[in-house]
């Protein structure tokens, strides 16, 4: 079981989490025009990282805030861990 | 005669306290402090069991949690308990136990006929023959094979007994309390650091209990009985013995499980039988020691041959012999330790050395003690079926490959030492990349990938003083890195026998002219041919030769078998060990009870229950109770001797024609409140918000970004900034995830507060013509005329001094209200609108009812909202927004979404209107067309209609716009019932809904 730091409560076990998937998939803006592709991409399609990957959780049972989450795909180390406003680079 | 192989003078067993225990229904006697296995050993008990392939006689091959024979049915309190091991099961008065797979009996098997037959049952035996005729399987291969190769057999009663579970943090875990498990936790523990030190055993000590060494001028047990009084005493230590640390999982988070309750007769008052622990370590110390090897020979698994450090176990802590004429096997000089200690007993052990000349302070004082060594011999076979008898030996070729003549010695035991194989179980399920050590002959951890370090023989260190004086040293530094504290302390000087190299032999070459099974796995029967059958098969992997032959499977996991099976693919493939590599070691380490995995969640604490401040009323009124998610909701309200479907009617009927009051305190809530939340909600749902005035509710329906409807309800303005959103019973959870992620992630600019009121308010539905007479009788001060609070309209109320919210919303299509007050006052409301609703005939009504009344009036619900449909599906598309924008908008264009024949929901009534049409049938055109049948579309929801008194369902419809009229047949192959229907408009009711603005 992964130990995650939230950035808003410290380490807590993976168990208070829910995983949110990729983190840098932008949603395209309201009210723009999208096109058939773009749309696709961005509903269906999501790349199967091996290694470095950046996700988002959500602190379900804990604070409830949404955070960005690094971490390796492969051996499940954790990197670092970001608030949701916080910039990805 | 009692105990007759128990001796006097020696062992660690309380001979005050006599127990009397059961195998196989006859009576014997041990002593508290023995294990079943030393019990039955001391009582001369050697055939315990029959193996799982061939049915031969078993008896006990270690002392500890690599047993791979003696595993029995375990009665315990009137409860049974199958897999346990013998050797690790302790006694206590009155136990009984019985072996397992064999019939009619331990010492006449039936089964063993396979013995004789073994050369029709080789590797892959079950692939290769119960292929063929395939019908076969299930009636009759199936069912022989279970009965056949059973280890033991479950109970299906309850389980009384009580397991917990804990969570625990510590800076160091420490994993077995031997030599180097004491050292490592003592020099941490003295540096401050919180330590939790776990053994298996009931006794601390490891090999210090059986060894000759001395630490400190003291003996090695009694060093390590002063370390652990210490730490006990330590109030940052937690010294744990039965408990076993069994998993290695990610971010050092390790699974152990203590057996609290196993060792009595019964679970004592308020105590669990087991406890599960969940331990996240900052450091992780393995300490778990290593397993004797054993030597491969013809007949190696007659009862009677067995480790010779689980001999020298038995006699020294114990106190048993396990025979009086022992045979010492052995390729390295822990035999020769077995054989003194047998010696200075008064037996006269025989040592077989496969070496030619070895030099050794150990070996010089077996021979200064007259111990009849015989050196480069070997075991051809050992002699005797249930029990060894005598064994036939040889002289064996430098090269190891020529045997000399063939003799035959008498001897009642085989004591055998191949070396030792670290227990790397944790360290590799930690992820750490093990390496092949040349030296041992065996795997040892390599690089970490987890913070674990392992010390001692699981390390492949074998020598006391260096397994000492690393482990203080780790200890120390470990604990260093996380107190900052630097309190050093003395290492004890230590005196032990030096021993000299191990001879790399392992596998007995068979004489001319015999075929003697020489066993490599034990618990399953693996002998050299079938590894020999799986490579001339093909196979290759190491791991797929594990599952084609089944070496290194079932409850032992191969610890004593696994590297004789890699030597010998190594072998045979003409490669060296480490480029066959070890099948994955994955956990548990030992059998894990599936009572201490549940923990305290089982019958109703499998999952929480949830219930509405008025759930005693509905107790007391009868209410037949179902689950909804988490929430026990009444589904009816029984009468007399009414069933369901009875009730149900009436009680829709009753709010059809009078008024009934449904408890909709599950409905999800939501609070909303901020300047930008009708942008929210203009987002969220798919039609227009910004214009919604305070006072007033709409209905909604949200989508997910791929177009599929999430959820549906209604959201009130309570105030400018204020609103109170519904969700159904089982999406509110996701609803709000979903809102926060939008908020949190997609438009931070929005200020928009979301939480969860759910349980803050208990609410009550009061549906029916007469529903409005109630509500002005219950809120005399209020308006509650179609003016004062018009369809969709909301105001706030005094319920007889309770502050209460009225909705005008309707699920029932009648004219209906829902009351909300907060939860404390759940239950005044409800007695209250009992009460004054006497005089108008009211009914309480259950989710049966409700889900007759919106079913007629075709409002969908979850049975509809499945996660597959759309709008256009659900007849929602008259909702979507063309002038906004909302989650999920962009979808809707999907080719798939706006095609001409898209499914939409529809109603349907058998034409004989008598049927009822089972939820889940399909929709055919034809139902005597050929299989594959084309299906049109399915039965989402049923009902016996109680406006026009027959059955109505609806159903999601292939082109259902243009189906109405049409007739089609409804196939339940599940209920075996085939029914002609017409299909109609879903709004079988009121289609205009006249009744919910009256």
């Amino acid at each position: 079981m992964l130990h995650i730091k939230c950035p808003h409560c410290g380490m807590r076990s993976q168990n208070e989490f829910s995983y949110g998937g990729d983190a840098t998939v932008k949603r395209p803006e309201l009210n723009k025009e999208v096109t058939d592709q773009d749309w696709n991409n961005f509903v269906y399609n999501r790349k199967s990282l091996r290694g470095k990957h950046l996700e988002l959780w959500q602190h379900l049972s804990g604070c409830r805030q949404w955070i960005k989450v690094e971490r390796d795909t492969a051996t499940h180390e954790i990197f670092r861990t970001l608030k949701a406003n916080e910039d990805n680079s | 005669m009692d105990q007759s192989y128990r001796l006097s003078d020696v062992g660690l067993i309380n001979r005050d306290k006599k127990l009397s225990f059961k195998f196989n229904g006859k009576t014997y006697y041990g002593y508290e402090g023995d294990t079943l296995a030393s019990a039955l050993i001391a009582n001369g008990v050697h055939l315990i069991g029959r193996s799982f392939k061939y049915h031969r006689p078993r008896g006990f091959f270690g002392a500890g949690v690599d047993e791979p024979y003696a595993i029995v049915q375990l009665y315990r309190n009137g409860e049974t308990e199958p897999n346990i091991k013998a050797t690790e099961q302790e006694l206590f008065e009155g136990l009984e136990a019985t072996s397992v797979n064999c019939w009619p009996s331990v010492n006449f098997d039936i089964g063993a006929i396979n013995n004789f037959f073994k050369m029709f049952l080789p590797a892959g035996f079950y692939y290769k023959t119960f292929m063929w005729p395939k019908s076969f399987w299930y009636k009759v291969y199936e069912p022989f094979i279970r009965k056949a190769a059973g280890l033991g057999v479950a109970s299906t009663k309850h389980d009384k007994e009580r397991y917990e579970h804990k969570y625990e943090y510590c800076d160091l875990l420490i994993a077995g309390s031997g030599p180097s498990g004491l050292a490592s936790a003592y020099a941490a523990a003295k540096n401050g650091a919180r330590v939790i030190l776990a053994e298996d055993k009931a006794r601390h000590g490891g090999t210090l209990l059986t060894s000759d060494a001395n630490i400190g001028n003291q003996s090695g047990k009694e060093w390590a009985d002063g370390i652990i009084s210490e730490l006990k005493e330590m109030p940052n230590v937690v010294v744990k013995n039965r408990s076993q640390v069994f998993g290695y999982y990610d971010h050092n988070m390790l699974v152990m499980s203590e057996r609290i309750s196993d060792h009595l007769p019964q679970t004592k008052k308020y105590h669990p039988k087991q406890r599960l622990w969940y331990i996240r370590a900052k450091e992780v110390l393995i300490s778990s020691g290593s397993i004797e090897r054993p030597i491969v020979f013809g007949n190696n698994d007659t009862p009677g041959v067995m480790l010779s450090s689980a001999a020298k176990e038995y006699l020294k802590v114990y106190g048993v012999l396990v025979g009086r004429n022992p045979l010492i096997f052995t390729n390295n000089d822990s035999g020769y330790e077995t054989a003194i200690e047998f010696k200075k007993k008064g037996v006269e052990p025989i040592i077989l050395d496969t070496r030619k000349d070895p030099q050794s302070e150990v070996v010089d004082e077996a021979k200064n003690l007259g111990i009849n060594i015989k050196f480069s011999y070997v075991v051809v076979a050992a002699q005797g079926y249930k029990k060894v008898k005598s064994a036939d030996i040889a002289k064996i070729s430098d090269d190891k490959e020529q045997l000399g003549t063939v003799e035959n010695i008498k001897c009642d035991c085989i004591c055998v030492s191949g070396f030792w194989t670290p227990t790397i179980h944790l360290a590799s399920q930690s992820g750490n990349k093990t390496k092949f050590n040349e030296d041992i002959d065996a795997f040892v951890p390599g690089t970490s990938k987890q913070n674990e370090t392992t010390l001692g023989a699981a390390n492949g260190t074998y020598t006391l003083e260096e397994t000492l004086k690393s482990s203080f040293e780790t200890g120390h530094e470990l604990s260093k890195k996380i107190t900052n504290n630097n309190n050093e302390i003395s290492f004890p000087n230590v005196v032990e026998k030096k021993s000299t190299t191990h001879d790399k032999f392992w596998c007995v070459p068979l004489p001319e002219g015999k075929n003697y099974k020489r066993f490599l796995d034990f618990q399953n029967d693996v002998a050299v041919s079938d590894v020999e059958i799986a490579l001339k098969e093909g196979y290759r992997s190491i791991e797929h030769v594990k599952r084609y032959t089944t070496l290194g499977m079932a409850t032992d996991q191969g610890k004593t078998s696994n590297l004789n099976g890699l030597q010998l693919v190594s072998n045979i493939e003409n490669k060296v060990v480490p480029n066959v590599g070890h099948t994955t070691f994955r956990p548990p380490y030992t059998p894990v009870s599936i009572g201490a995995i549940v923990g305290r969640e089982v019958g109703k604490h499998s999952k929480p229950t949830r219930k509405s401040p008025m759930h005693s009323w509905h107790e007391k009124n009868n209410a037949v109770f179902v689950d909804a998610g988490v929430w026990l909701r009444p589904r009816y309200y029984k009468q007399g001797n009414e069933n369901l479907f009875e009730g149900s009617k009436r009680e829709a009927k009753n709010v059809r024609t009078n008024v009934g009051v449904c408890d909709v305190t599950t409905l999800g809530k939501i609070d909303i409140k901020g300047p930008d939340a009708a942008e929210l909600l203009n987002r969220v749902y798919t039609n227009a918000w910004l214009k919604l005035p305070v006072g007033k509710a709409r209905y909604g329906v949200m989508l997910r970004e791929d177009g599929i409807v999430m959820d549906d309800g209604t959201t009130t303005r309570i105030s400018e900034n204020h609103y109170h959103m519904t969700t159904t019973t089982a999406q509110a959870a996701n609803v709000l995830s979903h809102l926060e992620y939008y908020l949190q992630l997609v438009w931070p600019e929005l200020n928009v507060n979301v939480v969860s009121t759910t349980e803050q308010w208990a609410g009550a539905a009061v549906a029916g013509p007469k529903s409005r007479d109630l509500l002005q009788k219950l809120f005399p001060n209020s308006d509650v005329s179609n003016e004062g609070l018009p369809f969709m309209g909301y105001m706030e109320g005094d319920l007889f001094g309770v502050k209460a919210r009225i909705f005008r919303i309707s699920f029932s299509g009648e004219l209906a209200y829902e009351v909300n007050v907060e939860s404390d006052n759940g239950n005044f409301m409800w007695k209250k609108i009992m009460e004054v609703g006497q005089q108008f005939k009211i009914q309480p009504y259950g989710t049966e009812a409700l889900s007759t009344l919106r079913i007629e009036m075709g409002h969908v619900a979850g049975s509809e909202l499945d996660g597959r449909t759309i709008p256009y599906d659900n007849s929602l598309e008259g909702l979507l927004s063309k002038k906004k924008d909302f989650i999920g908008k962009r979808s809707l264009t999907r080719e798939a979404f706006v095609a001409e024949d898209r499914q939409k929901v529809v109603g349907v009534v058998p034409l004989d209107k008598k049927t009822s049409i089972p939820e889940g049938s399909h929709l055919v055109k034809d139902s005597n067309a050929p299989l594959p049948n084309p299906k049109l579309g399915y039965i989402s929801a049923s009902c016996w209609s109680v406006e026009h008194d027959n059955p109505f369902s609806l159903a999601i419809l292939k082109d259902g716009k243009n189906m109405i009229g049409e007739k089609l047949f409804v196939m339940s192959p599940v209920k075996n019932k085939v029914i002609p229907v017409e299909i109609v408009s879903s709004h079988y009711v009121d289609p205009k809904g006249e009744r919910v603005r009256s």
